[in-house]
């Protein structure tokens, strides 16, 4: 298993994914000998993971069953512990298309936070691209650090323990993208220039507040870069259901023709359907309204 | 050469042969540079031979006579400041009369061969509200009448994002209306990366597919299912992949699914070295090169069949050698069409080969026909703890697909899903949503395989393991 490799079997050290049901999963690391709880019962990673395709549904001691899952950057996100606010799919897969991410490809990325673009963006950029994460908070640098390695894409990612404002991302002129999810992304702007490659690249911001998105696009302007586009992206679930929906009753069909003196056998008209069902799709009473802006830019030729 | 004696990494200039997307304010159009050939854009036609040898992202101007001239200063001088302004509109009156140039004074102007920053300067002066319009107003005026005579085209290396912008913007019904963030939804939720096997089964000009391939960078492999007579591909064709992209992407056509599924595809008829069944595995590696070697012999052929007809052209000679031509021709035909039919087989071997392996490691849908028979046909060709992706411009089909994979069983994760896109105008004092937003971007049907088979043993049969959850979706809402 790697996060950037597909295998087909379970083995000691990966780490996997434990489907319990909708919206009910968690990730855990293989280990032989090791042993799991989950509310269907005990999971024994030496007989029951270790060996098995992934994919497998695993039957637990009480007799209920998980499904264990190859890792993806998609489910790590929904699984991650997290240390900061984190980016989610949907955001994600705009960054990755606008900013033109695919193997090979060079990222500088800030703050790395608890990595969940990170995953995906290693994912997209492998086997021969890396990624330059920044990250001012020490603790966090090093957790992201461990994450890597444990997930076997280390090879891939440098970790820098900085300040992005104040000392860049420690390398010039090789990014084809970068990234900025930090407070104060206008104060980084420059440092994402000189990041970038002499012929160009792309540049993206997300930030939750449009003052933030304001001092940014004027920063941006500023430092020459082009193409300059804020864009918000909703993410809309919806559930499938059979809803069913009653029929009115008009009475019988000719009034006029019920014999006024023989009182109505039935009473009132019974019909048979009283009911239409029907399947449809059923948007959630609540939804994300918000996450945040994603500028994008280009810097141009200089 | 736009660059400075310093080393650029050749991918970077602009090449005779390269496909490229042009740019002009938010319109694009992919073209293929060729020199001496004309391109018509936005109602200007121009040679884009100068833009050889210059870098990509370089904007230029159109002159007259079609010649792109590269723009040296990135910022256009703008119009001399005009300092004077308005508070507000209250004395402005639309009586028509306010730009004193007559259209036809324009017109003039224009075949002077003024530049269109000079057109635009002269109306600015020639306007008698100008100076009386707000700071914001003068700035707008500007900026339409920049639009309309100002002629920078940018030229820019085709990209998924580029070409998606475009395709959505011109020719939406080509593309099954797919706008481009739910595009990007697709590459991610369905974890296209290097190194995997996926199916693709479009009928989005083949954008989908070329989206496919960029992400995955010329490793693994791609198994393009098509209807009809061949996969089309025109799209795929602008992203400009080189050549050993095209060595990772196979074909196979729909209607021989079911032959394959059955284990009934026809060797004879098909493809005598196709595939038995424990083979499968060792075919698997060999298929590449088995595509790769097609490939040589295509261009192998193209070669041999390019030179006679050239010299046909330079030197017409008597009766008796043309009957001799004709004959030769017949028989090149001849010979051209086999290679033709044993190189379709081979692909088809190689193809069936990969698909037999039932191991893809994704699958992704976006087509004109209903979803449901096609994902259910092809989920049999992926792997377990697979991510799949179903895209449909309506919603109602993805409603049945679920329902039916739900019933069925082997997968897991079921997400029916939509995004909203919202552009802003981000300007100082003036920033808002902008005002037009597109309505659809279709529905995404995504989720998980699962390996089903140990499941007949057990004693539940194959669904989520929360038969709550179940009776849920089963209840009639409140």
């Amino acid at each position: 298993m790697s996060f950037v490799e597909y295998s087909e079997l379970i083995q000691e050290g990966d780490v996997a994914i434990i489907f319990l049901g909708h919206d009910s999963m968690f990730p855990l690391m293989v280990q032989s000998g090791a042993q799991t709880q989950t509310r269907y019962g005990v999971i024994r990673h030496s007989t029951d993971l270790i060996g098995r395709r992934y994919g497998s549904k695993v039957t637990c001691s009480k007799g209920g069953w998980v499904y264990v899952l190859h890792p993806t950057p998609e489910l790590w996100t929904l699984n991650l512990p997290h240390r900061t606010q984190i980016l989610y799919a949907t955001d994600i897969a705009n960054i990755t298309m606008m900013l033109e991410l695919k193997p090979g490809s060079v990222v500088c990325e800030s703050g790395t936070g608890s990595g969940s673009l990170s995953h995906a963006m290693l994912r997209t950029i492998a086997p021969t691209g890396h990624l330059y994460t920044v990250e001012f908070h020490q603790q966090r640098a090093e957790k992201a650090t461990e994450e890597f390695r444990e997930h076997k894409v280390d090879h891939l990612v440098t970790v820098l323990n900085q300040d992005v404002c104040k000392d860049g991302f420690g390398v010039t002129g090789v990014a084809d993208a970068v990234f900025l999810d930090i407070p104060s992304p206008w104060e980084a702007v420059g440092h994402a220039k000189s990041a970038m490659k002499r012929q160009g690249g792309r540049l993206c911001s997300f930030s939750p507040c449009i003052e933030q998105v304001q001092r940014t696009c004027a920063a941006l302007a500023e430092h020459g870069f082009g193409e300059i586009c804020t864009l918000e992206v909703l993410l809309r679930l919806y559930d499938v259901r059979a809803v069913s929906l009653p029929l009115p009753d008009f009475g019988p069909d000719d009034p006029s023709r019920t014999d006024p003196g023989v009182p109505d056998r039935a009473g009132p008209s019974v019909p048979t359907n009283t009911a239409v069902t029907c399947r449809t799709a059923i948007a959630p009473r609540e939804m994300a309204g918000h996450t945040g802006y994603l500028t994008f830019a280009s810097k141009s030729l200089v | 050469m736009a660059n400075n004696g310093e080393l650029v990494d050749e991918r970077f200039i602009i090449k005779d042969g390269d496909f490229v997307v042009l740019q002009r304010g938010d319109v694009y159009k992919a073209v293929q540079i060729q020199k001496k050939r004309k391109v018509i854009f936005e109602k200007q036609w121009f040679f884009l031979d100068n833009a050889v040898g210059e870098l990509y992202g370089s904007t230029f101007e159109v002159a007259s006579g079609g010649s792109l001239q590269p723009r040296k200063s990135k910022h256009p001088e703008i119009p001399a400041e005009v300092k004077e302004s308005g508070m507000d509109n209250r004395n402005i009156v639309d009586d028509g009369r306010s730009q004193k140039l007559t259209r036809d004074d324009i017109e003039t102007l224009k075949e002077q061969g003024l530049k269109g920053q000079e057109i635009v300067q002269q109306l600015v002066e020639n306007s008698t509200t100008f100076r009386d319009k707000t700071e914001f107003a003068q700035e707008k005026y500007i900026k339409k009448k920049k639009k309309k005579y100002e002629n920078i085209i940018t030229i820019l290396k085709p990209s998924t994002r580029i070409l998606a912008l475009m395709y959505h913007g011109r020719e939406p019904g080509k593309i099954c209306h797919l706008r481009y963030d739910t595009l990007a939804q697709m590459l991610t939720l369905g974890n296209i990366h290097a190194g995997s096997k996926v199916i693709v089964f479009e009928t989005c000009a083949g954008l989908v597919l070329g989206a496919v391939m960029e992400r995955m960078g010329g490793y693994g492999s791609v198994i393009q299912m098509y209807p009809g007579g061949g996969p089309t591909r025109a799209a795929t064709d602008s992203f400009g992949f080189p050549e050993h992209f095209h060595r990772t992407l196979h074909e196979f056509p729909l209607c021989k699914v079911k032959a394959l599924l059955a284990g009934t595809l026809s060797p004879d008829e098909e493809g005598k070295d196709s595939v038995d069944g424990p083979a499968a595995e060792h075919l698997d590696t060999t298929a590449g090169q088995l595509a790769s070697s097609a490939n040589e012999q295509r261009k192998e052929r193209d070669a041999e069949d390019s030179s006679p007809e050239g010299m046909e052209s330079s030197s017409v000679e008597p009766e008796d050698r043309d009957k001799e031509e004709r004959e030769r021709r017949k028989e090149n035909k001849a010979q051209e069409k086999k290679v033709k039919m044993e190189e379709k087989r081979k692909k088809l071997s190689a193809a069936a080969a990969l698909l037999q392996g039932r191991n893809a490691d994704g699958l992704v849908v976006a087509s004109r026909f209903h979803p449901c028979p096609v994902l259910l046909t092809l989920l049999r060709f992926v792997a377990p703890s697979r991510p799949f992706v179903v895209y449909c411009q309506y919603r109602e089909p993805l409603i049945e697909c679920y329902s039916k994979l739900r019933e069925q069983g082997g997968v897991i994760n079921l997400r029916l899903s939509e995004t909203w896109l919202r552009h802003y105008q981000v300007l100082p004092n003036r920033t808002h949503p902008v005002l037009l937003m597109s309505g659809g971007g279709g529905y995404i049907l995504s989720g998980t395989t699962i390996d089903d088979s140990a499941s007949a043993s057990g004693p539940q049969k194959a669904e989520e393991p929360a038969p709550k959850r179940i009776k849920l979706q089963e209840t009639n809402s409140v």
